[in-house]
């Protein structure tokens, strides 16, 4: 599904890491975790083609990235949810229109799709806040709308940068519970994060592999983890 | 397709529309470019239609109107006046000539002389007014026969006059024309800095819609519907506010000459209803390009 073969990545005459290979299989659960400043964030944006990898080859579906034309690749996000660490929503826009943004742009009829959209609202239990703007939300508020905007269209994969970054334990566990839900739909979910604690929790309810990324390489992770 | 969908496809969908936020400062410049621009074209092409009415007057007027000139001992002049008539009536392409009688020529120097010039007195040549028909008379071979048989008759078919002056409104006209590039060049330029500046704001806005699937078509349709529907806005505006300046015009006069004449005749009005969707053209081609441009330059 997603497949980084032997993937380097340079900035401002540095080497952040080089010789990465991964892959991400349909259905499959992973943790990407490692110190700030490893290049987890960069990893994920490679992964969805937000970056292009300096050397070596990005696989979206079969496709290499490197390849596809702008529109391609807008089509190949679509079958890819991304939550930001930030969230990364449109101030203007309320709550409800920034969780349907990848229907809007992508030019389907919103109307077929209010009544799944009052579903996923219940189920990241923003219900209440569907007019509210994104200003307005709570740092679990946003994670949880990000979440909600990154499977609108169903897609096969989610990538999660930090998603747990802004918020208190148990919001952390109630997104985390919202991955693994996913992940038990069939979605393959990489979930970049520096909680550790976190990630033990998940290991309690999904089998999860963990990837750790140090000085320029991708490891997996121990079993003390 | 009906109407809604043609728009857009051209212009993009009013979703595509909403999902960028309205930036006022660049509103304001595409608003008031637009308006002005508008403005200013609906005066240069009033410049341009008086100047090529004028150009059209003088030539036709002057072109099919001669005079011959008769000066001669006064014993003479009448002798001389009915020789060069009946050489007129017998030339081809002279449609009819006539002497100016006393009052006429009286009337011709008024302005230079007063209402109480003596002219009986006066050793004044005698004027003949010459009317060409649709196929001209031969001034060169007029001009032999006239020196052959009226001594004192010179021909003036207005060549030296005419010539100057149209070529000088011809050249008016032609710089209205050039202005009038230059004022969609000018609208271009300021519709590409304005929308520059809106990508350029709204950098983050693409990342998001970009990273949600939206592809370039989509996003670069968001930006060029706002701005060329604003463009379209402004040059309305300012294309109703310059009519109704026109109108405002003191109406053509003869002494008032080339200045109120400044405006539009009958159908000329409808030129006007170009000048909104020729600013919605260039404000569509400039945005476009300003937004491929950014979105191909970003990763």
């Amino acid at each position: 599904m997603i497949e980084l073969d032997d993937i380097g990545y340079s900035y401002g005459g540095g080497e952040l890491f080089n010789g990465i290979s991964l892959t991400l299989q349909p259905g499959s659960f992973h943790f990407l975790t490692g110190p700030s400043g490893s290049g987890k964030t960069t990893l994920m944006k490679l992964c969805y083609g937000a970056l292009h990898a300096t050397s070596g080859q990005v696989r979206l579906f079969g496709r290499d990235l490197r390849e596809m034309e702008s529109d391609d690749l807008a089509h190949i996000r679509r079958r890819v949810g991304v939550v930001h660490q930030d969230c990364q929503f449109l101030d203007h826009l309320n709550v409800v229109d920034n969780i349907s943004l990848p229907l809007i742009v992508s030019n389907q009829e919103l109307l077929p799709h209010a009544a799944n959209l009052k579903d996923l609202l219940n189920w990241v239990g923003l219900k209440s806040r569907a007019e509210a703007m994104p200003p307005e939300l709570s740092g679990g508020e946003r994670q949880r709308a990000a979440v909600a905007r990154a499977v609108i269209m169903s897609p096969d994969a989610i990538l999660a940068d930090e998603p747990t970054g802004n918020v208190d334990w148990e919001m952390s566990q109630r997104l985390l519970r919202l991955l693994t839900e996913l992940n038990r739909m069939g979605k393959t979910i990489l979930v970049a994060t520096h909680d550790l604690a976190l990630i033990r929790a998940a290991k309690q309810h999904v089998q999860a592999r963990v990837l750790r990324i140090a000085n320029g390489k991708l490891h997996l992770a121990g079993a003390d983890l | 397709m009906d109407l809604s969908n043609i728009t857009d496809a051209i212009i993009g969908d009013t979703q595509a529309g909403r999902v960028v936020p309205s930036t006022g400062f660049t509103a304001t410049l595409t608003l008031f470019s637009a308006f002005a621009m508008a403005f200013l074209a609906v005066f240069t092409l009033a410049l341009s239609m008086a100047s090529g009415r004028l150009a059209d007057r003088w030539g036709s007027e002057l072109a099919r109107n001669s005079t011959i000139r008769i000066s001669a001992p006064v014993s003479q002049i009448a002798a001389q006046t009915e020789a060069a008539l009946r050489i007129l009536q017998t030339t081809s392409g002279v449609a009819s000539a006539r002497a100016l009688d006393d009052s006429e020529q009286q009337a011709l120097l008024e302005p230079w002389f007063g209402p109480d010039l003596p002219i009986d007195t006066l050793p004044i040549p005698q004027l003949i007014e010459v009317f060409e028909d649709e196929d001209g008379f031969n001034a060169d071979g007029l001009r032999l026969r006239l020196a052959a048989e009226v001594p004192g008759a010179v021909l003036d078919d207005h060549t030296r006059w005419r010539e100057p002056l149209v070529a000088a409104a011809n050249r008016l006209r032609s710089l209205a024309i050039v202005s009038i590039v230059l004022i969609a060049g000018a609208t271009a330029a300021m519709v590409t800095l304005a929308a520059n500046s809106a990508l350029a704001a709204n950098t983050q806005v693409i990342r998001v819609l970009r990273l949600v699937g939206a592809q370039d078509s989509y996003i670069a349709r968001a930006f060029v519907r706002r701005f060329t529907l604003r463009a379209l806005f402004g040059a309305l505006t300012g294309v109703i506010i310059g009519a109704l300046a026109i109108l405002a015009l003191p109406s053509p006069q003869e002494e008032g000459g080339f200045l109120t004449g400044l405006g539009f005749q009958g159908a000329q009005w409808l030129w006007l209803l170009l000048i909104p969707p020729l600013a919605a053209i260039v404000a569509f081609v400039a945005t476009r390009t300003a937004a491929y441009k950014i979105l191909r330059s970003m990763p």
